[in-house]
């Protein structure tokens, strides 16, 4: 274990396994502290590379992260603290290699939990190679005005309250983190503050011991006197005590072993941290803190006594003329996260997205307020959630029934189609799936699927004009417009597309009022006249029978029908629908192992 | 979660399943286990070397000095094993200070021997030590200067030259066979993530190393790279730790989620109770409330940390203040939710559950004449103080409310001087 100082202004380390909360803290002790550079020089996240924005006082600052940690050690090469966030299963092995690096010299691990043989390699492999293990099971360590790992002391209220942004002259350190925490707290109460403090972590065998970091501290010209709080279960006492016995301390040095409530317990018991275990009677507080005393450190009745004690010890420091007064300096402001301050209800900002469809917030999530239990339990169907989505409202289930048809008759129109041909060139081109559909679906527009709006804007705005299938064919025929919906490739006058048929029907047996299709069919009757192809095709019964829905449900208002179909419904009844398809025509196209698809020149007019 | 004892019946089948896989030779090692659900004739099918050979019974129960206290039997068959377990289980005996019923026994061939060896394998901070003793068996203790021990550091290969001193005044003719024994063992202990292993004794059958009676301790942390290894292990309580159904339930609760809850009963009549937040403080409180001279009046041990959801919270602290203001007595008591200042835990978020969990439980506590004492900082402490507050004055129970400016162990001094002033 090395001699003096971990730590300084300048101090940078890496920091492994993104946690955006732990950086920024670390990052605004260090605005706190006025450092001029931010202490987290770089992260390690495996398999990312790239940049976190996180804040530096009020400016935003970029952090390069890495994949690896032997890169982000040949990036950053004066980084020399690796801060080890992995979890229990992988903190070792990545602890393992940030030893490795010449450039490293200090690891602190956070992870509860890792296993005793894995801590017991690092522990070997550091001491072989002069490098400073903290933790397992640790939240870090703070040098007082220079350097903090992680989480340590919290939140940036308890460092100015603990004073923690400027050097005191107390050198502490624990095993408990949280313990260390109101120690803090404590030590600013009684004396002029924390120099550094460390905790070791609750393991059976930390990675540096309570008397590694005092020895450490009894080098440090600035440290005056010390604190230590140990607790029941292992030995790591008692080699402070030879220390002490050997006289390698010569500063002060108060100490308090907690677990004297050990002896209530009949049984053997866990307390809280792996290393806190009542065995023998060495290792209960009772024996250490008679053994500490023996040996010549402070140590009071009860932990109670600890904050008189240290008090007491330091204003001697201060009789004796040992210390020097520290210089009060006034930390500068940190800019308030907008999170934290809205939860505060100290400030407001807008929203900038808006949603009214569905809600992911609670136990589960919500198409338009209902919740997805309901809708699995009462057996709603894919109709259903169209109309939760789609429209905000429960359908009555013949309206959602009808969806479902539109659905499925437009799922797929065989291969030859622009939409499904696009698809199956795409998927041979060896593209994705997401490709291969949004290649067919981008041919969906005026010429090929868009019909079903158009059908249904100029039937209803014929109908509501109350115009003749005569007057309104003729005055479209005037602007050079065919009639949507109407005109079929094949069918014929007497040969009726089937689709039509089944959905007329349908709606005949089910729908309350079926003006618009009624009106659809005298078009049609005229328009037949004229020519024998001229029949109503898919599009023109959908889009006319979807005005009859929306009117005669009762369920929209009449802003509502015309916003509808304004806004190109009914062709988003297509896209959805002809996306089965599609996706069908991509796997088939997989499945068979098609090659890339190339145009035969024969069937290329090549002219001037 | 650490170091974990198991029972002999599994260091045993540890032992032998990984002997063969590390030193490719089998170990004649034979042993059963017997526990109440235990059917001797499935048994005796299962494992024939029952019923044709003479048996050895012991609890298997995490306690030594079985020999000494006459609940080893020797030289028995199947059917006076059985009833010599018939007997014994499920019947309470006292160890150690320790009083726990015998719910688990190991059954093995009995071994006639002569030499008795002692083995032991300890894991320390920088490496393991390893002792034996051509002296071993129930005298180990008045024989203790004839044990041996050698240490071998971490990331050092066990060799010869170290295992040297251990064997040095073994007979030529079983110096070699016991040295490669040690080895293997050395490097199962290795291998599985144990931290403790004794043989006393282990014997040589037919000239093999034969282990009569083992212990044996894993890190449970490990369980992640070992659960195929360990195969289907147990890790028992302690002997003579009996859990209530409320410190079961809790510990059903600690071992599902990530974050600790931890629960114990000291006196379920004592009239201070305790609900700390952390490993380090929620010990100190139990501390002090003892320095103070009042231990006999603690009513528990508690503690909760790792950031437990408010879930987690409401159903531990309604177990906390369901035993709390058990048998109410028309005294007062009191209790403790204390905590040091978090360094990361949202204190008013962990609040809200024990706020709720105080709401429901209201009549109880007035009925138990609940004093309550809370002190505790960390991020959004002043929320979560304030939020206590409201409540004490809302249901109308005396509830003193404290933070990082109050010392942190104060409210055991106000939590005794409430108990103890005349009611």
């Amino acid at each position: 274990m090395a001699t003096g100082q971990l730590f300084s202004r300048t101090t940078q380390a890496l920091f492994y396994n993104y946690k955006q909360l732990p950086i920024q803290r670390m990052l605004d002790f260090d605005f706190l502290c006025g450092r001029e550079t931010p202490s987290v020089a770089g992260i390690i996240t495996p398999g990312a590379e790239g940049f976190q924005k996180l804040f530096f006082g009020q400016e935003e600052i970029a952090i390069p992260v890495h994949s690896a940690v032997e890169a982000a050690c040949a990036a950053h090469p004066t980084a020399d603290v690796f801060i080890n966030f992995a979890s229990f299963r992988s903190a070792a092995a990545s602890s393992m290699a940030a030893l490795k690096q010449p450039t490293i010299r200090v690891v602190a691990i956070i992870a509860e939990g890792v296993p005793e043989s894995d801590t017991k390699q690092l522990i070997a492999y550091a001491k072989a190679n002069n490098k400073v293990v903290i933790g397992p099971a640790t939240v870090g360590g703070i040098q007082a005005g220079a350097f903090k790992i992680g989480d340590t002391a919290g939140t940036i209220d308890n460092i100015i309250q603990c004073k923690l942004y400027r050097p005191g002259s107390v050198g502490f350190v624990s095993k408990s983190g949280g313990m260390s925490n109101e120690m803090y707290n404590t030590i600013a109460r009684v004396t002029d503050g924390i120099y550094e403090g460390i905790a070791i972590g609750g393991d059976v065998f930390p990675g540096s011991t309570l008397s590694d970091h005092i020895l450490r501290f009894n080098n440090i010209p600035q440290v005056k006197m010390m604190v230590v709080l140990g607790e029941l279960g292992g030995r790591d006492e008692y080699s402070l005590v030879e220390a002490l016995k050997q006289g390698k301390v010569n500063k002060p040095v108060v100490a308090w072993v907690s677990g004297t409530c050990a002896r209530l317990f009949k049984s053997e018991v866990q307390f809280g941290h792996a290393g806190a275990k009542s065995g023998g009677e060495m290792e209960s507080a009772q024996a250490k803190n008679e053994a500490l005393r023996d040996a010549g450190a402070i140590v009071p009745t009860s932990f109670e006594e600890l904050e008189i004690a240290i008090k007491e010890t330091f204003e001697k420091l201060v009789e004796d003329g040992k210390t020097t007064p520290v210089k009060e300096i006034t930390p500068p402001q940190i800019p308030e996260d907008l999170s934290i301050a809205i939860k505060s209800g100290k400030v407001r900002a807008p929203t900038h997205i808006v949603s009214t469809i569905s809600d992911d917030r609670g136990e589960e999530p919500c198409y338009a307020g209902v919740p997805m239990s309901s809708i699995v339990e009462q057996g709603y169907g894919v109709g259903d959630v169209i109309s939760l989505l789609w429209f905000k409202r429960s359908l009555p289930r013949y309206c959602t029934h009808f969806i479902e048809i539109c659905v499925m008759l437009c799922a797929d129109h065989g291969p030859c189609v622009s939409g499904a041909h696009n698809t199956i060139v795409t998927a041979r081109a060896g593209k994705d799936l997401v490709s291969s559909l949004v290649s067919g679906l981008l041919t969906i527009g005026p010429r090929f699927g868009g019909a079903i709006d158009d059908a249904a804007r100029y039937f209803k705005d014929a109908y509501d004009k109350g115009l003749t299938p005569y007057e309104f064919v003729e005055s479209m025929k005037k602007k050079g417009i065919r009639v949507p919906g109407i005109g079929h490739r094949i069918k014929r006058g007497d040969n009726r597309d089937k689709r039509v048929e089944l959905l007329q029907l349908y709606a005949r047996t089910n729908f309350p009022s079926v003006k618009y299709m009624e009106y659809a069919v005298e078009v049609e009757t005229y328009t037949l006249s004229k020519a024998n192809n001229l029949v109503m095709n898919v599009d023109g019964a959908i889009g006319s029978l979807f005005l009859d829905l929306l009117a005669g449900s009762g369920m929209f208002s009449k802003t509502e029908i015309d916003e509808i179909v304004e806004i190109g419904y009914l062709n988003g009844l297509f896209v959805l629908a002809r996306s089965i398809g599609l996706i069908g025509h991509t796997f088939d196209q997989k499945r068979l192992k098609q090659p890339l698809y190339r145009h035969p020149w024969e069937d290329v007019l090549y002219t001037k | 979660m650490a170091r974990k004892k198991i029972r002999e019946y599994d260091s045993k089948r540890l032992l032998k399943e990984h002997f063969k896989r590390l030193a490719g030779s089998e170990l004649a090692l034979k042993s059963a286990q017997v526990t109440e659900s235990t059917d001797f004739n499935e048994l005796a099918n299962k494992e024939p070397w029952l019923s044709s050979s003479k048996l050895v019974v012991k609890p298997d129960m995490l306690f030594g000095k079985r020999g000494k206290s006459g609940l080893v039997a020797l030289n028995l068959d199947l059917a006076q094993v059985a009833s010599f377990v018939k007997e014994r289980l499920g019947k309470e005996v006292e160890m150690g200070g320790c009083k726990g019923p015998i719910t688990t026994f190991i059954v093995e061939p009995f071994i006639p021997h002569d030499e008795e060896f002692y083995l032991n394998i300890v894991s320390e901070r920088l490496g393991c030590s390893i002792s034996f003793s051509e002296c071993g068996g129930i005298d180990i203790e008045e024989n203790w200067d004839k044990v041996k021990t050698v240490f071998i550091p971490t990331r050092t290969t066990f060799s010869a030259d170290l295992c040297a001193p251990l064997v040095a005044t073994l007979p030529l003719e079983i110096k070699e066979k016991i040295e490669d024994f040690i080895k293997v063992v050395y490097s199962i202990f290795l291998d599985l993530d144990f931290t403790f292993l004794e043989m006393n004794p282990f014997a040589l059958v037919d000239g093999k190393p034969y282990p009569l009676d083992m212990r044996g301790e894993l890190d449970d942390t490990a369980t992640f790279k070992n659960f195929k290894k360990w195969g289907n292990l147990e890790f028992p309580m302690p002997f003579g730790r009996v859990m209530s159904p409320a410190e079961s339930f809790i510990h059903g609760l600690d071992e599902k989620t990530s974050a600790s809850l931890k629960f114990t009963v000291l006196n379920p009549k004592g009239r201070i109770w305790t609900m700390v937040a952390g490993g380090g403080a929620s010990v100190i409180y139990a501390d002090t409330v003892g320095d103070l001279g009042y231990a006999s009046e603690l009513g528990n041990y508690a503690e909760y940390s790792g950031a437990p959801n408010e879930q987690e919270v409401l159903q531990y602290a309604r177990v906390v203040i369901d035993c709390a203001t058990a048998e109410p007595d028309d005294k007062k008591r009191a209790l403790v939710i204390g905590g040091g200042i978090a360094n990361f835990t949202d204190v008013a978020a962990t609040f809200s559950g024990i706020i709720r969990a105080l709401r429901e439980k209201e009549e109880k506590l007035k009925a138990a004449k609940m004093h309550i004492y809370v002190r505790r900082g960390g991020p959004n402490y002043q929320l979560g103080l304030a939020k206590m507050r409201s409540l004490g004055e809302e249901i109308g129970i005396p509830l003193e409310v404290f933070g990082p400016e109050a010392t942190m162990t104060g409210i055991c001094k106000q939590a005794i001087d409430c108990i103890t002033a005349s009611a």
